[in-house]
């Protein structure tokens, strides 16, 4: 192991095993007032009337009128409302907020406020969405000639569900006006720039009226990259009005129904096979968008990038959507829309594997890509894939071959066994050339005249542990010892914009950057002198420009790799599987620290798992979701996988910090194909199509089988 | 007398308001315990867990009339401990801390388990922890925290 790589005590532990990390929740709530929100109740609806109770004094109601900037909140289109306009598109939209000293009175008046609605009609249901948000398409080699000549063509659809981040701290944000006249926010984030461009926005203010703190934060996992920027619009606005701090936290059922999840999605594939050998895939994906942007855009066009999973086809069409439908917006969660789509490839080439009757794991080697190869769009894989090296260390790890063989044969007997692999990637940083246009990262290193260093970049703890990686990274350079480096909670006033906490790039980008600048400040060194040192992101000069107007080029620099194999026992009496065993070998490069890496890789495969099995959400026929408490709503405890096994492998990638690669997002997004796959084995063979797949599905193809 | 008596922590205390409030919010509005989390308010996620006469308890599904006479230890009396230098050495040896949300739960949960089985082997930890949800660690490095402090603290439970 590198030195760099061994494990050190995290920065914030004694902070927060003891409980003194304050949380937003946490401050101190005297003089502070209580923000309530006052959702919608229908799924689509023009407002008539919203009729309030007499407010008693200190008591405020608030809502688009009260917006002193624009009412629209800045995400990567304007589309989403601070408070609701003339309409409510969803079940839970915010129409209004009431503010007041007394949590319980402000409880009392809100459920007293009266809304008459002029109903609409709501678009529910996907598959009968036409308002298109977004729209992709783009190709290679010549699909027609290729399902011309094709032996066989296979068609199938896939599904996926919602899945809820599910943080344990809920959303939570205050503003708090200052006696300057700048409004200060902070709370609950993962990216703080993005909170001070939306408050900016909404208040009508410059850069100097507002600045940002992100509190210590009780989990993110894409949760807390987009819906902040609401929350804080709306309590900023409360507060700008109330003249008096304002901090609105919701509880789990508001955070459940009300806050984006991953996006449900659709997929259909097409698949032109010859000689045994994929020659063509026609891909076609749709999106549930909820009813505002928010997003949308870029989830999709990863989810799109990656829909041929890490196969080699000469021959590809990929046309994507992002719909419309009156329901919760969705948006970020870990994984950025390729879980999806990698779902569906890994069954669809499982699918075909069986039905060639070859095993599917040889079948998935036969078309891997390799190093120097074209990627999706036409971009290359610049550096070695080391899949083949990581599928040997699962097998070692877990028997998986002799299992997978020996699992596909006839079960008699009420338990039956199955065993599945996924393969996938996860590409670091932002799609495109987003990180050299439109994020554009500055960070610095300040240095102190008892020689201490504090970084400074906008990149939030949000457990990942950055708040320890980047100082380890620093001290190395600096020759330090890591008590000389710290990096605080980041606030807009001090920081500059390193971006945001978001794509698996604070590490592999934001480290990167912070290990020049060490370098910068070592190099000018002054002992007893009060320094500062700056860096600017830098294009790898390896990239294929990519264009996002054809899908053509380097959609990412690099890749860290995954592989999954996940072994159920199903009960055919009951319905229930249990997880026997799940091992997953990791290669994000060179771990900036093992427990931090491997915290990462365990807590992104065990998530993987409750998305595939447990994690269950949908809504009713009038769009209210029903999964909205922790008994409704089932995520993995201690019990259900005892035997989580992770693996590192390291393929350095020159450009990341000491070969780092981007880290957190990876381990999610093979879930769901290892663990339907085995589904599929201890169930006899069948073929299923969506994820997750509970207990009732199982007990519905044990029912329909006869098994 | 009125009010309701309890010790918090080891002092004695006389709570004014209402039987009926619950326990997680008197001890974060009122005594500003502030370690104690509230995850769901529903007795699923056990942020809120704190120990009362020693067993395990979500503080949200507790009414203050249910305290009367009875001890409450939260975080901020048992961080005084040995016990507590212990499990918060372990944690930090294995980076069982992530977000922190979910910790201070985590911390007393540990402690209600090995001071009713000291040396507890790996499925006995996840079954003693398996009523608080930790959403980022995959829970491995918290039972071998758990395994660890066991060993480590040997003869302190």
């Amino acid at each position: 192991m590198k030195e760099i790589s061994c494990p050190v005590v995290k920065k914030d532990h004694g902070d927060k095993v003891s409980g003194r990390s304050l949380y937003v929740g946490d401050y101190d709530g005297e003089g502070v007032l209580t923000g309530k929100l006052l959702h919608a109740k229908v799924a689509h609806a023009r407002i008539v009337e919203v009729s309030l109770p007499e407010l008693p004094q200190g008591y405020l109601y608030v809502d688009r009128n009260d917006v002193p900037g624009d009412n629209n909140v800045n995400i990567v289109k304007d589309d989403t409302p601070v408070y609701a306009r003339e309409t409510v598109e969803y079940i839970g939209e915010p129409i209004g907020m009431v503010v007041g000293p007394d949590p319980k009175e402000v409880e009392r008046l809100l459920s007293e406020i009266q809304v008459t609605y002029e109903e609409l009609e709501p678009v529910l249901d996907l598959r009968k969405a036409s308002e298109v948000f977004f729209h992709y398409e783009y190709g290679k080699g010549d699909l027609e000639a290729a399902f011309a000549q094709a032996d066989k063509v296979y068609e199938e659809e896939f599904e996926t569900g919602y899945q809820e981040q599910a943080y344990l701290e809920t959303q939570g944000m205050m503003a708090v006006p200052e006696a300057d006249g700048r409004m200060f926010v902070h709370g609950s984030m993962q990216c703080i720039y993005y909170v001070k461009g939306a408050v900016m926005r909404a208040l009508g203010c410059g850069p100097d009226g507002v600045h940002i703190l992100q509190d210590p934060t009780g989990g993110g996992f894409g949760g807390k990259e987009a819906f902040p920027s609401i929350l804080a619009c709306q309590v900023a606005v409360a507060a700008h009005k109330a003249q008096a701090p304002v901090r609105c936290v919701f509880d789990r059922r508001e955070d459940l129904e009300y806050t984006s999840k991953r996006h449900p999605s659709l997929c259909v594939y097409k698949v032109a096979v010859k000689d045994g050998r994929v020659t063509a895939m026609d891909i076609d994906v749709k999106f549930n968008g909820g009813a505002y942007t928010t997003l949308s855009a870029v989830v999709l066009q990863r989810g799109l990038i990656c829909a041929d999973g890490v196969y080699n086809i000469e021959n590809l069409h990929v046309v994507g959507e992002a719909l419309k439908t009156n329901t919760t917006p969705t948006g970020a969660y870990r994984g950025f829309g390729a879980p999806q789509t990698f779902f569906a490839v890994e069954l669809m080439m499982d699918h075909i594997a069986r039905d060639l009757g070859v095993d599917s794991l040889e079948f998935k080697e036969a078309h891997m890509v390799k190093q120097g190869d074209a990627t999706s769009t036409s971009g290359m894989y610049h550096f070695p894939v080391p899949l083949p090296a990581m599928i040997d260390e699962v097998d070692r790890a877990c028997d998986f071959r002799r299992k997978h063989k020996e699992y596909a044969k006839p079960q008699t007997g009420r338990y039956r066994r199955g065993i599945g692999m996924s393969v996938y990637f996860h590409g670091a940083g932002f799609t495109g050339a987003g990180e050299r246009d439109t994020i554009k990262a500055v960070c610095k290193l300040h240095k102190y005249p008892d020689g201490t260093v504090e970084i400074l970049a906008s990149n939030g703890e949000i457990g990942q542990g950055v708040r320890t990686t980047f100082p380890k990274i620093v001290a190395r350079e600096l020759n330090l010892p890591l008590e000389k480096v710290y990096y605080d909670q980041p606030d807009t006033a001090r920081v500059p914009d390193s971006g945001p906490t978001v794509a698996s790039r604070s590490l592999m980008i934001v480290g990167e950057l912070l290990r020049r600048a060490a370098i910068q400040l070592r190099d000018k060194w002054v002992d007893g002198e009060d320094q500062m040192v700056e860096e600017h992101y830098k294009e790898p000069n390896f990239m294929i420009p990519f264009s996002l107007e054809d899908f053509h080029g380097d959609a990412y620099p690099t890749y860290a790799w995954g592989v999954h194999a996940i072994e159920v026992e199903v009960d055919t009496c009951t319905g229930r599987s249990q997880v026997l065993g799940a091992t997953g070998s990791f290669d994000v490069g060179t771990p900036i620290d093992y427990n931090v890496v491997m915290g990462q890789m365990e807590g992104g495969f065990l998530q993987g798992i409750g998305y595939a099995s447990m994690e269950h959400m949908n809504y009713d026929n009038k769009g209210r979701i029903r999964n909205n408490s922790f008994s409704d709503y089932l995520i993995p405890t201690t019990r259900d996988v005892p035997n989580l096994n992770c693996i590192l492998h390291v393929e350095e990638y020159p450009d990341g910090p000491y070969g780092a690669k981007g880290a957190g997002e990876l381990p999610l997004v093979g879930g769901p194909g290892a663990y339907v796959e085995a589904l599929e084995q201890a169930l006899g063979g069948v073929k299923l199509h969506h994820a997750p797949f509970t207990i009732e599905d199982t007990m519905n193809v044990i029912l329909k089988e006869g098994l | 007398m009125n009010g309701i008596c309890f010790t918090l922590n080891g002092a004695p205390v006389t709570y004014e308001g209402s039987a009926a409030d619950r326990l997680l919010e008197v001890l974060r509005d009122t005594y500003r315990t502030t370690s104690v989390k509230c995850g769901c308010k529903e007795g699923e996620c056990g942020a809120c867990s704190v120990l009362l006469d020693g067993v395990l308890v979500n503080s949200c599904c507790v009414a203050m009339g249910a305290v009367e006479g009875r001890s409450v230890v939260t975080l901020e009396g048992y961080r005084e401990t040995e016990r507590f230098a212990v499990l918060s050495r372990a944690y930090g040896e294995l980076s069982a801390v992530q977000c922190g949300f979910c910790t201070p739960g985590m911390i007393l949960a540990s402690e209600a388990l090995l001071s009713r089985n000291p040396h507890p082997s790996e499925e006995e930890i996840r079954e003693g922890l398996s009523g608080n949800l930790c959403r980022c660690t995959g829970y491995n490095a918290i039972i071998k925290a758990v395994s660890l402090a066991a060993e480590e603290g040997n003869g302190l439970w």
